[in-house]
């Protein structure tokens, strides 16, 4: 697959605002505007995420969160702005499963996996791998990736889960085995769309360790409405509001924006 | 070989082997070397309906790899089978030679037209060869071409199984016209040979029971073979969360594309072998109606079960060979019963009925 475009020459080497330039980024987006029906789900976006970086992205129902998700994984067409990946791959270019190949795995809100395959078949779908139609054809696992299935089996705790149908798993167990596919991808760019969502306290526990654990070697993006998680894992914050960041930084300087309480608790 | 052998367990390859020795060798040896008068001796017309019934299986495995396993429901396959069965249908009709009923080298229907040479697209079929090539490649490219346009824009569920049978019925109207070049509405029938053997003779037909048989055997393991492999799990995934399978890097428009034109090929294949055994092709074989029939078959016997598949086209069809002697005025509404019964009761068809009985989940 032809994943490295070349981005047009207008858009090389632009200088992000602190002055560092974009190709050494995993995630760039700048001034991203998409409207539905006249209705502006993003506005002007721009944001960055720095390799290895874990960020939360917080902000109210209907903040754009979700579009961004779909903008950068190639399911939703930007009308203005560019979104680079990994310095130098133009993503509004690229098709979705093109865009997983390069690099970027993706959560969803609702957890969502292939309910009547095994835990262990998910994983093996979602292995990284020549996925064209005639591979899968004649496809074995070798001895090294049935390790790396079993690595992540034991990292998300399905072990014991390994022949169940996963459509019979908990919610939260759904939850880790979406996060372990992400993985069998090995993506150098994680999008996670609400990951505790309907878990359990130590769950939740669990998933915040986790996601710690994957960053640095992995760039994190988490959108989660859970704040008390947030603060507990995130170094940086960015608020979106009405399609656009509206405060950015360390979680502690953030909650006490004036705008973004303004934003959350209204006038 | 080593995956093949792993398609079945030992029950199932025994299974098979003995189905296979039924229809391959027992049967045929029942209708040709005992006299009529016999006990034991299968009838003709029990030949031919088991004949034809073959074929249907195979079509029913055809739509379950894209109904069944994918998740997407055509209402058009009729259209592929009828396009296999005029492509053997043009063989048969040059292959009666001149002893037709005008004495011309042209097919009859021509001559009645006051066609005087034959059309081009007529070039090459009294060619034995050429003509299992058209069979499969007449609904292969139609269905490739289709499809691309059809998965490229994402058209899905209702709304695509509208569109397929939507195009089998406008294939039927161009086929209804004798312009078209295909026998207008009396299609083609009274054959003579096949490859230079006479079909009246009860050689030639079992031959060609035989020959189905295997043909259904070898589709049988072909599907297996496909629903076995990663393939197979691919087309599920697809079924159950195609976003999913996007964005874990997969292309489902050549997933659906594989799948679609394999099933396509298969019916026309088995349409090839429905014309020799029946004697006619015409344009109602690709009335909507044909393809909707396809589809119950398969939610009787079973969505998503190759022998589901298989169980559900015999025994509709044996069921409605019986209901159209008994009751040929509302056998229609039997039909119909047993599908809203079947959707209603037994979502997984006579084999997921089957499989809860016996206590093992499947």
């Amino acid at each position: 697959m032809n994943a490295a475009a070349a981005p047009e020459e207008s858009a090389i080497r632009r200088p992000v605002p602190d002055g560092q330039a974009w190709r050494d980024t995993i995630l760039y987006l700048d001034g991203v505007s998409v409207s539905f029906d006249g209705f502006k789900a993003l506005n002007n976006l721009s944001l960055v995420i720095e390799e290895g970086e874990l960020r939360c992205v917080i902000g109210p129902n209907g903040a754009g969160k979700t579009t961004m998700m779909d903008v950068i994984t190639g399911k939703t067409r930007p009308d203005q702005g560019e979104v680079f990946f990994d310095g130098e791959t133009d993503l509004t270019k690229l098709t979705e499963p093109e865009i997983a190949h390069a690099g970027i795995g993706r959560k969803f809100q609702r957890p969502t996996v292939f309910e009547n395959h095994t835990v262990f078949e998910n994983l093996e779908l979602a292995l990284k791998t020549d996925k064209s139609v005639w591979h899968s054809l004649f496809a074995r696992l070798s001895s090294e990736q049935y390790g790396r299935i079993a690595e992540t089996l034991a990292l998300i705790n399905l072990t014991g889960q390994a022949h169940k149908r996963a459509g019979l798993l908990s919610h939260g167990q759904k939850q880790w085995l979406e996060i372990g596919m992400l993985l069998m991808q090995q993506p150098k760019l994680l999008l996670v769309d609400e990951p505790v969502a309907g878990m359990t306290e130590e769950e939740t526990e669990r998933t915040g360790e986790l996601l710690q654990g994957l960053a640095g070697a992995h760039s994190i993006v988490v959108v989660e409405h859970d704040m008390k998680f947030v603060s507990r894992i995130a170094h940086k914050v960015t608020v979106l509001h009405e399609g656009r960041v509206l405060a950015e930084g360390p979680m502690e300087k953030v909650q006490n924006d004036e705008r973004v309480i303004e934003v959350y608790l209204g006038r | 070989m080593r995956r093949v052998m792993e398609l079945y367990g030992t029950q199932g390859w025994l299974t098979l082997g003995g189905a296979a020795l039924l229809f391959m060798v027992i049967i045929p040896l029942l209708n040709l070397a005992l006299p009529p008068e016999h006990v034991f001796h299968v009838p003709d017309h029990i030949v031919a309906l088991m004949g034809k019934i073959m074929c249907y299986a195979i079509v029913a495995l055809a739509m379950d790899l894209i109904w069944g396993y994918t998740g997407i429901l055509s209402l058009g396959h009729g259209l592929f089978f009828a396009l296999g069965g005029y492509a053997m249908g043009m063989y048969l009709m040059r292959a009666i030679g001149r002893e037709g009923m005008y004495g011309s080298d042209l097919p009859d229907f021509m001559v009645f037209l006051d066609w005087k040479e034959l059309p081009w697209y007529w070039l090459g079929s009294d060619h034995f060869g050429f003509a299992l090539l058209l069979v499969i490649l007449a609904p292969g490219l139609l269905a490739l071409v289709f499809g691309y346009f059809a998965f490229r824009s994402r058209v899905k569920g209702v709304y695509f199984a509208i569109i397929t049978q939507a195009l089998t019925f406008a294939f039927m109207l161009l086929f209804f016209r004798n312009e078209t070049g295909f026998g207008g509405n009396n299609g083609f029938t009274d054959f003579k040979r096949i490859l230079g053997f006479p079909l009246a003779n009860p050689s030639t037909k079992v031959a060609l029971f035989i020959t189905t048989a295997f043909t259904l055997l070898a589709v049988l393991l072909l599907c297996r073979f496909i629903v076995c492999s990663k393939l197979g799990r691919v087309l599920t995934a697809i079924r159950d969360a195609e976003s999913r399978l996007m964005f874990s890097g997969y292309d489902p428009l050549h997933y659906k594309l594989f799948v679609w034109t394999l099933s396509a090929v298969l019916c026309g294949i088995a349409g090839a072998l429905y014309v020799p055994q029946v004697g006619i092709i015409n344009p109602s074989e690709m009335s909507p109606a044909n393809s909707i029939e396809i589809a119950v078959w398969v939610a009787l016997g079973g969505r998503g079960s190759l022998a589901g598949a298989i169980l559900g086209a015999g025994l509709v069809n044996g069921a409605k060979s019986w209901l159209t002697v008994a009751f040929p005025d509302i056998w229609l509404y039997f039909l119909g019963l047993l599908f809203i019964l079947t959707t209603l009761f037994i979502p997984k068809g006579v084999i997921g009925l089957i499989g809860q009985l016996r206590g093992r989940p499947k």
